[in-house]
This record gives C-alpha cells, sequence and structure tokens, in this order.
C-alpha cells in the first residue's frame, strides 16, 4: 500500500513549550487515521503541521512521497491536501457569501468553470444551490460545516485533514456530517486524517489511530483492538473508560 | 406568517431581508439593506448623513446658489453690513463681499480638502497597517516605528512643518494633512489584521495556496474596513478643523479663496464690532464637524465589526 | 417529599426586531432533593430555563410563570433584593466555562471567601477556614497554595473545582449546573462529575444538570427532562432510558456513535415538525 502522510521525528516548538516531540505517523493511501488525545496532546498541532500552517522545528514530513518543507507549499501540494476545521462559526469569511468562498480556491488555481464546480459541490454536501448566495451568519452550524467541507472539497485533494469536525455540533447534526464525511471518503477514495477527543467518534470513522499525550504519540492501534480491549497503554485504558460516562463508585466510601 | 403572505409576490423589502438570497445582487442588497436599517434606527446619525448630503449639494450647485460672487464685492455700498441686510442674508465682509456666498463655495473647499485628505491618508494607513499586522516579524517592526515616528510629533505642529517647507495653499495644505493623519489608521488596520490573522478562516484560504498579497488584499482588509471608515468619519471634523487651522494662519487656501479657517481669521479684526464675519463660518465648520461626527456615530454602531450574526 | 422547587408553564420571550422569539414556551416540573437533567440541542431551551429559575435572564428578555417557586418563595413577584439574597446563599449555579465565570484579577481563595461573607456574617480568619476546608472538599490537594493562585494560573479542571467550592461555600439547598463539564477534557469530567456528585449526596441538595448529553447525564441523574423548541417533549427516569417513548429522544440517543457499534451510516434524526407543536 502507498504511503498518503508519513511524519518521521517531528517536534514542534512555541517558543520555550514543545508542543510536539518527536512523532512518528505513516499514514497509508486511502485508509483513514485517527489522532486521540486531550487538550494539550498536541494532536491538532501534528495535523497544522502536516497541513504547514505550524512550523516544525524538527524531523520530516512526506506527503505523497515527497518531502514537504516549512509552511509555504507549492500548488501541488494545495490541490492534493485540504483541511477542514472545528469550530464552523470561524472557518468562514464572516463577510463572504458561500459562493465567494467556493469561488476562491478556483480562482487561486486557475481553474475555470466554476459555475458548474459550485453547484455540484454544494449538492454533494447535501445543500441546494439554494445556499449559495447566503453569508454565514444566514446559516446553522451543521450548514456551515457542510460549506467548509464543499470548499475542502472543490479542489478535489486525496487527502483531507479533519479537526475535530464535529466537537462545535450537535449530537444530531454531528451524526449527519459523520455521515457525510463516510460518503465523501467513500465516492473520492480520499485519504482522511482525523483528530477528536471523542472515541467513539475516531472508532466510527477510522481504521486505526494513535492515542497522543503531552506532545507524544502514547499508543497505536487499530479501532477494532481499541474496541475489543487490546490495549497495551494504561492512558488509552483511562481514556477508554471515561468515554463509557459517570460511573457511580460505591456508596461506601 | 400567514398563509395569504405567502401566496402574494413578495414585497422589495421582504426581497431584499430574504434569508435566502438568490443572486449575488440579492445577497449584497440584502446586507446593505440590514445595515441601512440599522444606521437609520438612529435619528442623529440620520441627521449628520442629511448635513453631509446638504454640504455635497451646496458644494455642487454652489454657482447657482450663490447669491453674489465670492470674490468680487460691493466696496463702495455694502461694507461690513449685518446680517440680514437687503440682499445679504448673513452680511457682507470688510471688502463688501456676500458672506453666504463665500460659505457656499468655501463649501467647495471644505469638502475638496476632506475627500482627498480621506482617499490619501485611509488607504496608504490600511495598506501599511494590514502588511505589518499579516507579515508580521521584521517588515512590521519597520513599519510600525516608522508610524511611531509620525504619531510622536503634534498633527498640527507637523501639518505646519510640511507647509512652511512646501508652501502655503490649499494643496500642500491637503498633504501635509493626509501625512500626519495615516498614522492612526495604519494602527487600528494593524489591530484588527492581527485579531483576524489566526482565524480558521484565514487558515483555510492559505491552505488554498493563496498568496500573502491575495490574502491581505481581499480577506483581510475587508475585515478592517468597518472600524477604519467610523475612525475616518469620526476624523474628518478634526481634519476640517486642521485644514481651518491652517487657513487661519495664512498657511492654508490663500486670498481671495473663501476658505472657511481663513474667513475666520480676517473677520477677527472686527469680532467685536462686525461679529459676523468671523462668526458665520464658525458655524458653518461647526455644523459640518458635528454632522461628520454624529454620521460616524451612527456607522460604528450600523457596521459593527463584530458581525455576531442574527 | 415536599418539592424545593416548582415550576409552572415557565415562558422566557426575547423581544427582537423581527418578533419575539420565545426560548422557552411553557416549562414545568418540580424538584425535590434530587438530581434532575435537562437535556436538549442548541436553541431547545435548556439553558434559558435554569438562568430563568437563578434570575440571571438579560434584561431585554422576559420571564412569566403561572408558578415559580421556590422553597415556597414566589420568585416571579419577589423584589430584587430578596431574588439577590436568594441567589448565591440558597440556589447557586455553575457555569460552563470557569475561564469566564472567575473573575480574572482577584484571587481564587478571595472569591471564595467574598461570596461567603456577602451571606453570612464571619470573621476573616474563620471565613479564610472555611474556604480552605471548601477547597479540600472539591479534592484540591494542596488548598493554601490555591487559595493565592489567579483563575489564570490553574487548569481548567482545577478552574471547575474552584468555581464549584466558591458555588457552595454558602451551602445552598438548590445548585444549577449548566454543562459544568463540557469545556474539560473526559477524563477531568469524571472527576469533576464525582466530586459534585459527593457533594451533592452529602448535602441533599437539589441538582438541575443542563446538558446536552444525553448519555452524561442519564449517567449522573436520577431523572430527565428532554426539551426540543422550548418545551418539554419527555419526562423519564434516568435508568429507564433506553425504553423512552419520544421519537426525539430515541433519535437523541441513537444518532451518537457508540464505541463497538458498527453502524454505517449513523441514524439521523429525522425531525418532525409536530413535536414543535
Amino acid at each position: 500500500m502507498t504511503q498518503a502522510v508519513a511524519v518521521e521525528n517531528l517536534s514542534v516548538v512555541f517558543d520555550d513549550f514543545k508542543a510536539l516531540d518527536d512523532v512518528s505517523v505513516e499514514v497509508a493511501s486511502s485508509e483513514s487515521f485517527g489522532l486521540v488525545g486531550e487538550s494539550g496532546s498536541g494532536k491538532s498541532t501534528l495535523l497544522r503541521a502536516i497541513a504547514g500552517l505550524a512550523p516544525a522545528t524538527e524531523g520530516t514530513i512526506r506527503v505523497g512521497g515527497r518531502e514537504v518543507k516549512g509552511t509555504r507549499r507549492d500548488k501541488a501540494f494545495y490541490r492534493a491536501v485540504q483541511m477542514v476545521f472545528q469550530d464552523p462559526y470561524g472557518s468562514l469569511h464572516p463577510r463572504q457569501t458561500v459562493d465567494r468562498q467556493l469561488m476562491e480556491p478556483l480562482a487561486v488555481h486557475g481553474i475555470g468553470d466554476g459555475e458548474r464546480r459550485i453547484l455540484k459541490a454544494l449538492d454533494e454536501v447535501g445543500l441546494g444551490s439554494g445556499f449559495r448566495f447566503r453569508y454565514p451568519h444566514q446559516l446553522s452550524g451543521g450548514q456551515r460545516q457542510r460549506i467548509a467541507i464543499a470548499r475542502a472539497l472543490i479542489l478535489e485533494p486525496s487527502i483531507l485533514l479533519l479537526d475535530e469536525p464535529t466537537s462545535a455540533l450537535d449530537a444530531s447534526v454531528q451524526a449527519e456530517v459523520l455521515n457525510l464525511l463516510e460518503q465523501v471518503r467513500r465516492d473520492r477514495k480520499l485519504t482522511f486524517i482525523m483528530v477528536s477527543h471523542d472515541l467513539g467518534v475516531v472508532t466510527h470513522m477510522c481504521d486505526r489511530l494513535a492515542v497522543m499525550q503531552g506532545g507524544r504519540v502514547v499508543e497505536r492501534l487499530s479501532s477494532a483492538d481499541l474496541v475489543a480491549g487490546r490495549i497495551a497503554e494504561d492512558y488509552t485504558r483511562s481514556l477508554m473508560v471515561a468515554s463509557g460516562g459517570f460511573r457511580r463508585e460505591a456508596q461506601t466510601a | 406568517m400567514s398563509l395569504a403572505s405567502e401566496t402574494r409576490p413578495m414585497t422589495r423589502r421582504e426581497w431584499l431581508l430574504s434569508d435566502r438570497p438568490q443572486s449575488r445582487l440579492q445577497a449584497r442588497l440584502g446586507r446593505a439593506y440590514m445595515t441601512w436599517r440599522r444606521f437609520s434606527a438612529n435619528r442623529l446619525a440620520v441627521l449628520g448623513l442629511l448635513i453631509l448630503l446638504a454640504l455635497i449639494l451646496v458644494a455642487a450647485f454652489a454657482d447657482l446658489l450663490a447669491p453674489h460672487s465670492p470674490f468680487v464685492g460691493n466696496l463702495a455700498g455694502a461694507r461690513l453690513l449685518p446680517p440680514g441686510s437687503e440682499g445679504y442674508l448673513l452680511g457682507t465682509d470688510d471688502q463688501g463681499r456676500d458672506i453666504l456666498s463665500r460659505l457656499i463655495h468655501g463649501s467647495r473647499l471644505t469638502l475638496v480638502v476632506v475627500v482627498l485628505v480621506a482617499i490619501i491618508a485611509a488607504p496608504v494607513g490600511l495598506i501599511v497597517g494590514a502588511v505589518a499586522g499579516y507579515a508580521g516579524g521584521w517588515i512590521d517592526a519597520v513599519l510600525m516605528r516608522l508610524t511611531d515616528i509620525f504619531l510622536a510629533f503634534p498633527k498640527l505642529v507637523l501639518a505646519l512643518a510640511f507647509v512652511a517647507a512646501l508652501g502655503p495653499g490649499i494643496e500642500n495644505a491637503v498633504i501635509a494633512i493626509a501625512i500626519t493623519s495615516w498614522p492612526p489608521y495604519a494602527r487600528i488596520a494593524r489591530a484588527e489584521t492581527l485579531t483576524v490573522r489566526n482565524s480558521d478562516y484565514i487558515a483555510a484560504v492559505r491552505l488554498m495556496g493563496a498568496s500573502p498579497a491575495r490574502i491581505v488584499f481581499r480577506h483581510v482588509m475587508p475585515m478592517c474596513m468597518s472600524s477604519l471608515i467610523v475612525r475616518v468619519t469620526l476624523d474628518m471634523a478634526g481634519i476640517i478643523l486642521t485644514a481651518a487651522g491652517l487657513g487661519f494662519l495664512g498657511l492654508g487656501a490663500q486670498p481671495p479663496l473663501p476658505e472657511w479657517g481663513a474667513m475666520i481669521a480676517s473677520g477677527r479684526r472686527f469680532i467685536l464690532d462686525q461679529w459676523w464675519v468671523a462668526t458665520m463660518p464658525g458655524i458653518a465648520i461647526l455644523i459640518v464637524s458635528l454632522g461628520f461626527n454624529l454620521l460616524g456615530d451612527g456607522l460604528r454602531d450600523a457596521l459593527d465589526p463584530r458581525e455576531s450574526g442574527q | 417529599m415536599s418539592a424545593l422547587l416548582t415550576v409552572e408553564d415557565l415562558r422566557v420571550r426575547f423581544p427582537t426586531r423581527t418578533g419575539v422569539i420565545e426560548a422557552v414556551r411553557g416549562v414545568s416540573f418540580t424538584l425535590g432533593r434530587e438530581r434532575l437533567g435537562i437535556v436538549g440541542e442548541s436553541g431547545s431551551g435548556k439553558s434559558q430555563t435554569g438562568r430563568a429559575i437563578m434570575g440571571l435572564t438579560p434584561l431585554q428578555a422576559q420571564v412569566t410563570a403561572k408558578r415559580l417557586a421556590f422553597d415556597g418563595i414566589d420568585l416571579v413577584s419577589a423584589p430584587a433584593k430578596v431574588r439577590r439574597d436568594l441567589r448565591g446563599k440558597r440556589i447557586a449555579m455553575i457555569l460552563q466555562d470557569p475561564k469566564y465565570s472567575l473573575n480574572p484579577v482577584m484571587s481564587i481563595g478571595r472569591q471564595i471567601v467574598e461570596t461567603l461573607r456577602r451571606h453570612e456574617k464571619v470573621s476573616r480568619g474563620e471565613a479564610r477556614q472555611r474556604a480552605l476546608d471548601m477547597l479540600a472538599a472539591v479534592q484540591i490537594r494542596d488548598p493554601a497554595r490555591v487559595f493565592d493562585l489567579y483563575p489564570h494560573e490553574v487548569s481548567g479542571g482545577m478552574g471547575q473545582r474552584a468555581m464549584i467550592a466558591m458555588m457552595l461555600i454558602a451551602g445552598p439547598e438548590l445548585l444549577i449546573a449548566d454543562e459544568p463539564t463540557s469545556a474539560l477534557d473526559v477524563t477531568v469530567q469524571l472527576e469533576v462529575l464525582s466530586i459534585l456528585d459527593k457533594l451533592v449526596t452529602e448535602r441533599g441538595m437539589g441538582l438541575i444538570f443542563v446538558s446536552h448529553d444525553l448519555r452524561l447525564v442519564s449517567s449522573f441523574c436520577d431523572r430527565v427532562l428532554v426539551m426540543y423548541a422550548g418545551k418539554i417533549v419527555e419526562e423519564i427516569a434516568a435508568s429507564d432510558l433506553p425504553n423512552a417513548k419520544h421519537p426525539y429522544t430515541r433519535g437523541l440517543l441513537n444518532c451518537m456513535p457508540v464505541i463497538g457499534a458498527d453502524r454505517h451510516p449513523l441514524p439521523v434524526l429525522d425531525r418532525k415538525p409536530e413535536w414543535a407543536l
């Protein structure tokens, strides 16, 4: 199987704070890979470093076999890798219509036929052409996230980076967006790298996952192993227990 | 909404307020209409707008509106007539010129100063601030220290120095005022840019592969516009006063141009006996400055930069 | 069991430019010394219900109720001073994010002491001692150190514990917790919940737990109210949740991805307009 993304010994240091410490991750082509951890674990930083939004201090990042460096990448990179952000209220430009936000990537890459592509993208994410000229404030959270997905897909990337794409949404809307993501992944044979703090979401969406804590990868395992309880690390186990909900201890204590 | 209202065709208002615009034009007009509704809810702001519109109309039709020539007076029979005299509504000055006519023609000079300063200073400030804020690093340091240098001088003193160097005259006054008034705009634009540059929607545009110039001009600057427009409008009163101040000191418009500040200066000599010569242009400056301030206040509410949505 | 809180036909309306929006549309329930969960999605009116009881509704909102009584005191007609005295002393509220609900320029200890001294006449020394005890009760290991820290110097979980300590110091009888753990990491979430659980049980308080997380609420509370579009669509014992009748409750339970359940695609909620009637 070919590698879509390979990260080797990556460290990211902000001022004095080591956000990522010697992290290595490999993601195969058309695989869905999860990054799990709590706040400060470095899971989002890893995603942003792959995207070129956070500077790598040490280590290498390969995308499609080619090494990428720094925070400026070439156009081919951006056509291959796109990202969906966590907060649907912050990831759309508040003063641009949906139409303009979807047109922008096409304009940057000099792709014509915008009209048809925009309508197709809106259709693909389950919003009709009626949404084309709305401003973000005229959309609900779920609709905004669909627009963000459409914007990421309009350049027809092969790798989609997902940074907690549903954690700001209501449970019922989350289900719709997760279904949509699975659908487009199947249709387009996409590679997913998905960050989440919710084990339920990650095991639902991903084949394999890495558990992160304090800027390091603690454990790599498949979703099936996690579900079956074949867990090597205590930290992973404690996350697993925590996601089971609140349990009242024996009232004797 | 009742059923009846759904069957009849949309009124223009409903079309504008529609949640689901059908075209780019409708989306844009709808947004403009919402801004207008917020703006027009503030009556004082509308008053400010009316004052400004009146100024523009008076300036445009000065030739038709002015009863007399602004330059040539009746030295023989009409010197220093009080307001309300036959044919001279606001009186005449020491050269027998009709003050009303001079004020009407002077509105053109005021408008020229205001517009020129706005179209020179605001874009300069916007570009400097947005570029500094987005680029960061040494570009930011250089541009902002430059801004600080300009900010360190008192505005009028710096303008005086420029006019002294360039020579008196209305064009040089405009240049001097513009040069001294862009630094605050650069600061505002930079502050806005700093809040915007780390947002996810800018990150998304970066991930499209857009060049820094494209990001700054097409995505960052529109977010700075609201606060800048408000600030420029509120500054207009100060600019008019600075221009009048330069005119008063004899460094702005030169005689016989009917510039309001210069008119006050020339009326100063007989302020006790013929008070109207200096007072009338003073009132004109007051009204126009007030108009700009009211307008700026209204714009601040209407163009809420935070855009919280409805 | 006498009711601690009686709510009958509670309505909260917000007048806006385009008309009146009714966020809470006729909510009724009674609460004893028990743990009651209020669950719903964003816009369901669950938070506004909690705020209306607490008297923290925004100024422009209109709150009406046939009856809104706390321990026999009618809250709707009560003068502002009476409500103020109740607030903090007998009814307390914990909000979602401790970052925004603690005063950033006052040390944690001082905030707790201030809260206590506002409601009880105690000496400085005694207030300090009780604040330290309270910090210990929310399982902060080194209360004397945390006492002097400022909110930005502590982690989210620690901040939320301090918040709980502050809210419980005056010994309230009713605690309203609005998404108290949503901003916290899962492992910290459970610690905070178990502290809350212990204190509520020990002190015999009534608890209203407002949350979007149906599973979490049902594992924590005795009884659950499910809200949709400003109304209660179902009231159910937490243990009975798997047998929920209303399609909305069932849909909410179903649409969450569960570890080990292989459901592709996830069932989605088919919202029926009649639910909102």
